[in-house]
């Protein structure tokens, strides 16, 4: 039962979020429903499908493995800010390109997974992204387009740099 | 037949200027979905909107002896309590039978269970609440007294008479059974030179779509009308049953798909809590919203594949095939679901094993019986995987005790290329098929000898690397011989209204639907093209049973096959008004121009006539000075149905090549090829994705999937970190190559792709570890999905 609710404040996206939340309402449930962002999807409820994946103080974390309560005081971001942003402007493209999402529910997890990895600098192998993103499951593609866009995307970045 | 590597076809009857068909164009709704701005049913809220959650059975099999509802209608935010009983009210049971499938039974499934649940995860109980967390609280003060009855669970022993019947009504747990017996298969044996005998297990699975089962109903007691919006691959379908079973008229019922997170046929049939929502919105007068969460979609979702397979098959000593034989036996849950029926996949099997094959000589049976698990129906690829994997296991094993190739056995056997039109021994009609062609293609480009030269070399440092293939045919394009002539209210038949609006664009309406395979970008390639615009002047709309042409939606390879061809023969039609009104606008013939890129032309040279948009604002702002007599018709709608033959039958051949580690009895997966004939391709990469996303879901088959059941029909891994699912990191990268065998049923000619990843890849991976296995004298391995444990056992190791 919700005996206790919590003031948090936040930012989401670069905006200062202040909201009183149930102790037990995850991040991702308080993202799509507190606060109407629903471009972070809940898959698996337990970690394993990736589906809400966000980044929080600039690291990866599942969204329904996290409670809002702990995000008070960190800095979010959901797709809507990387997309707003355009930090992920040449991923997005390359999935566009690629066909790298059929159903695209698993894609704004994905992009954020990959990003993670591509903000390492460098060109991953294959086998690489295909570790990085294996926290990440896509029902649609079978993987092969979303390793292709991530790979053509790190070349690019990376010829970009020389 | 041309081989079309990843290149546009040539293709002449469809060699418009500007021509989109063939052409590996981009999506047009990608960037709503990788913004994060798609909007699925799960994201959809509403005034007044409660949400609902269930109550479920935690035994397989129990008579609800009584259900306390007091506490839990008292306990904060709830709204309303609702029992089958009382839900039994505003809808009506139903019952999953087809009648061409002779002697299919089954008994009536209401929305929410009354007096007895039959499977573990059945509802039992709703609660609406104002949100779904305060819903799941009341759930927990429901009071069910069960008095728990005996759960069959083993298919085997459900016909033996000792067992209990289900229901009673019925007389026994047998719901369908079929027998076809062609040839001399006896004599066949008799005087074969080698005959092997086995036994082929198919675990249970099911489809894991990522967006879990959704809906959101809304009753507007006002308008006296129903609006669901509903992550369903068949909104038609849905409008029917949903009025149907709230005895409403149909145009009282408006469905709205949105985006939808995956499909894969989990989301084409009836679900009794989909249905008791659509209930409870019309009890409550206001809309209810349920989401299955994980668990709930690991125990509802159907399930598929539950199959045992007794098989067999004998050759000649010159490796030529002479008889195939099956006995098949499934569980499918204790009904038979509704419309669609449970008995699809069983009669698939029977007449698809063999079926790429000139063998004369064939003797099946398949019996599917009731039991107390999950439901199992329809799933991508429905009985494909089973039948092409029992026949190519079959095949690769006689190819092993005669000592003969696997690929050179194929070769002797597969139907030849220029013996079209012909049917197989089961009685399926094949237009055109390229078998052969398709073999050459695949032996060529994963360079089988190399390979075979590979793995010989790697023996000798004790890696033991196999390559398997399987052969396949896939059914797509269906008529009504499916659905329709069985008396289900499922349309085989789709279509397409295009319209010019005022400044020169196009839209169209379209009965297929999109769950991300890319129906929306074939559907506006076909237009484009047969109209004349640029992709960027075409507007699709999917998914709304108020505005789009009557359809079947999206399933069973149909949509760009049959709504593709719609959407084409709108466009021409289309065109052909157009033309007229530019014609009277330049007082030319209308055979005398065309339009290309946009722009209405001299047909003959190409110059520019009048701009679309010039010729909207004449025909929509100033009719006036059109002649008198003449009125501009600038929206048509055209349909389109197969006629000519039940099914386009396709085909194709996947390879794979993989490594057992036989300490561990892990496989590493080290890559895959697929060649496939699905006739006129419309969008390379789209079929390329199409192939390689079934292939996985195949291979999940092959080696992950597997839902689990205890003696008591419990069942034991109902959540992804139990139930395992193809990651990224253990999958290979997947090599795709075509030949084109178009149908002459369509002026397109394109057949359906959508499932023939998923019907090869179990059995390519099945033979190739098999293959990595015989030198090692393992027992060939026949018993999916293949985990370490098993493939220890066959190397003796455990």
């Amino acid at each position: 039962m919700s005996d206790h609710a919590l003031d948090i404040s936040l930012t989401v996206n670069g905006e200062r979020v202040q909201e009183r939340v149930d102790a037990r309402t995850t991040l991702v449930d308080f993202l799509r429903e507190g606060l109407a962002l629903t471009g972070s999807h809940v898959g698996c409820e337990h970690g394993v499908c990736g589906a809400c994946t966000v980044r929080v103080n600039g690291e990866i974390v599942r969204g329904c493995l996290m409670l809002a309560v702990q995000c008070d005081g960190a800095k979010v971001e959901t797709i809507e800010g990387l997309s707003d942003s355009g930090e992920v402007a040449d991923l997005q493209a390359a999935f566009e390109q690629r066909n790298a999402l059929q159903c695209g529910y698993c894609t704004p997890g994905m992009l954020a997974a990959a990003q993670d990895l591509l903000r390492r600098g460098g060109v991953p192998s294959r086998h690489e992204i295909r570790e990085h993103l294996s926290g990440n499951y896509c029902r649609c593609t079978g993987y092969h387009a979303i390793v292709d866009a991530v790979e053509a995307v790190a070349q690019a970045r990376a010829g970009a740099k020389k | 037949m041309k081989i079309t590597d990843d290149s546009p076809p040539v293709l002449t009857a469809l060699d418009r200027p500007n021509s989109y068909i063939g052409r590996s164009v981009p999506r047009p709704n990608l960037q709503r979905l990788t913004q994060g701005r798609g909007q699925y049913i799960s994201d959809v809220t509403l005034p007044r909107m409660a949400h609902v959650a269930y109550v479920r059975s935690p035994h397989a099999h129990a008579r609800i002896v009584k259900i306390d509802t007091e506490v839990a209608k008292k306990a904060p935010g709830v709204i309303a309590v609702v029992t089958g009983a009382e839900l039994a009210k505003v809808m009506t049971p139903w019952v999953g039978v087809l009648t061409h499938l002779k002697g299919l039974k089954s008994t009536p499934q209401s929305p929410i269970a009354v007096e007895r649940a039959c499977w573990q995860g059945e509802a039992v109980c709703a609660v609406v609440a104002r949100t779904r967390a305060k819903a799941e609280d009341a759930c927990e003060l429901v009071v069910v007294s069960y008095e728990e009855l005996p759960a069959v669970t083993d298919p085997e022993i459900a016909l033996d008479g000792k067992t209990p019947v289900i229901h009673a009504s019925l007389g026994d747990n047998l719901c369908f059974e079929r027998k076809l017996d062609v040839g001399a298969v006896d004599k066949a044996f008799a005087e074969s030179h080698a005959v092997v005998e086995t036994t082929f297990r198919f675990g249970r699975h099911t489809g894991v779509t990522n967006e879990p089962r959704a809906v959101v109903a809304d009753w507007n007691e006002g308008d006296q009308r129903m609006t669901v919006y509903h992550g369903t691959q068949a909104p038609h379908m849905m409008q029917n049953l949903f009025a149907k079973h709230l005895g409403v008229a149909e145009h009282q019922v408006r469905v709205l798909t949105k985006d939808v997170g995956g499909s894969f046929g989990i989301k084409v049939h009836t679900y009794a809590d989909e249905m008791a929502t659509v209930a409870l919105s019309k009890l409550l007068k206001r809309p209810v919203k349920f989401v299955a969460d994980r668990i709930e979609s690991f125990v509802t979702d159907i399930h598929a594949r539950d199959h045992r397979i007794k098989a067999k098959i004998g050759v000649s000593r010159d490796g030529t095939i002479t008889a195939f034989e099956i006995d098949d036996l499934t569980g499918i849950g204790p009904y038979s679901v509704y419309p669609r029926t449970s008995g699809i996949e069983a009669n698939q099997i029977v007449n698809l094993t063999g079926g790429p094959y000139k063998c004369p000589n064939y003797r099946a049976q398949t019996r599917v019986v009731f039991q107390n698990k999950n439901v199992m129906c329809q799933y991508r690829a429905v009985g494909h995987p089973i039948a092409v994997a029992v026949t190519e296991g079959l095949v690769e094993l006689a190819a092993a005790k005669i000592g003969m190739d696997p690929l050179e056995l194929r070769r002797r056997n597969l139907i030849a290329d220029d013996a079209y039109p012909t049917q197989s021994a089961s009685g399926l009609k094949f237009e055109l098929l390229s078998h052969h062609e398709a073999l050459a293609h695949l032996d060529s480009m994963m360079n089988y000898a190399g390979l075979r030269a590979e793995q010989k070399k790697l023996r000798e440092k004790a890696i033991y690397r196999g390559i398997g293939f399987a052969s396949f045919i896939e059914v797509t394009n269906p008529s009504a011989a499916f659905y329709g002539v069985g008396g289900a209210r499922i349309t085989s038949m789709d279509g397409a209204t295009v319209k010019l609006d005022a400044q020169g664009a196009i839209i169209v309406h379209t009965g297929v639907t999109e769950q991300g395979q890319g129906a929306e970008a074939v559907v506006a390639q076909c237009v484009a093209s047969s109209f004349g615009v640029p992709m960027d002047k075409v507007r699709v709309i999917t998914g709304d049973t108020d505005n789009t042409p009557y359809g079947g939606g999206t399933w069973a390879s149909r949509a760009a096959g049959i709504g593709g061809e719609a959407a084409w023969q709108a466009g021409k039609a289309l065109r052909a008004n157009v033309l007229a009104v530019a014609a009277s606008i330049l007082q030319a013939k209308p055979d005398e121009l065309d339009i290309r890129n946009g722009v209405v032309v001299d047909k003959a040279k190409g110059t520019e006539r009048l701009p679309l948009e010039e010729l909207a604002r004449v025909a929509y702002f100033r009719p006036d000075t059109l002649p008198p007599d003449f009125q501009a018709e600038l929206m048509v709608t055209r349909h389109y149905v197969p006629r000519a033959w039940p099914f386009a039958f396709t085909n194709g051949i996947q390879g794979s090549y993989l490594e057992v580690d036989t300490d561990t009895g892990f496989v590493k997966l080290l890559k895959h090829w697929c060649v496939e004939d699905c006739g006129t391709i419309i969008n390379p990469q789209l079929v390329d994705e199409q192939i390689r996303g079934g292939v996985v879901q195949g291979i999940g088959a092959a080696l992950f999937e597997h839902c689990l059941y205890d003696e008591r029909g419990q069942l034991l891994n109902g959540n992804m970190a139990d139930y395992l699912v193809p990651m990224a990191a253990e999958m290979p990268d997947i090599e795709c190559g075509h030949v084109v065998s178009p149908t002459a049923d369509s002026e397109l000619g394109a057949k359906g792709a959508g499932e023939a990843g998923t019907a090869g890849a179990p059995g390519s991976v099945m033979n190739a570890i098999n293959d990595a296995l015989r030198p090692l004298g393992a027992e060939p391995l026949t018993d999916m999905p293949f985990t370490p444990d098993k493939i220890l056992a066959a190397l003796g190791k455990v």
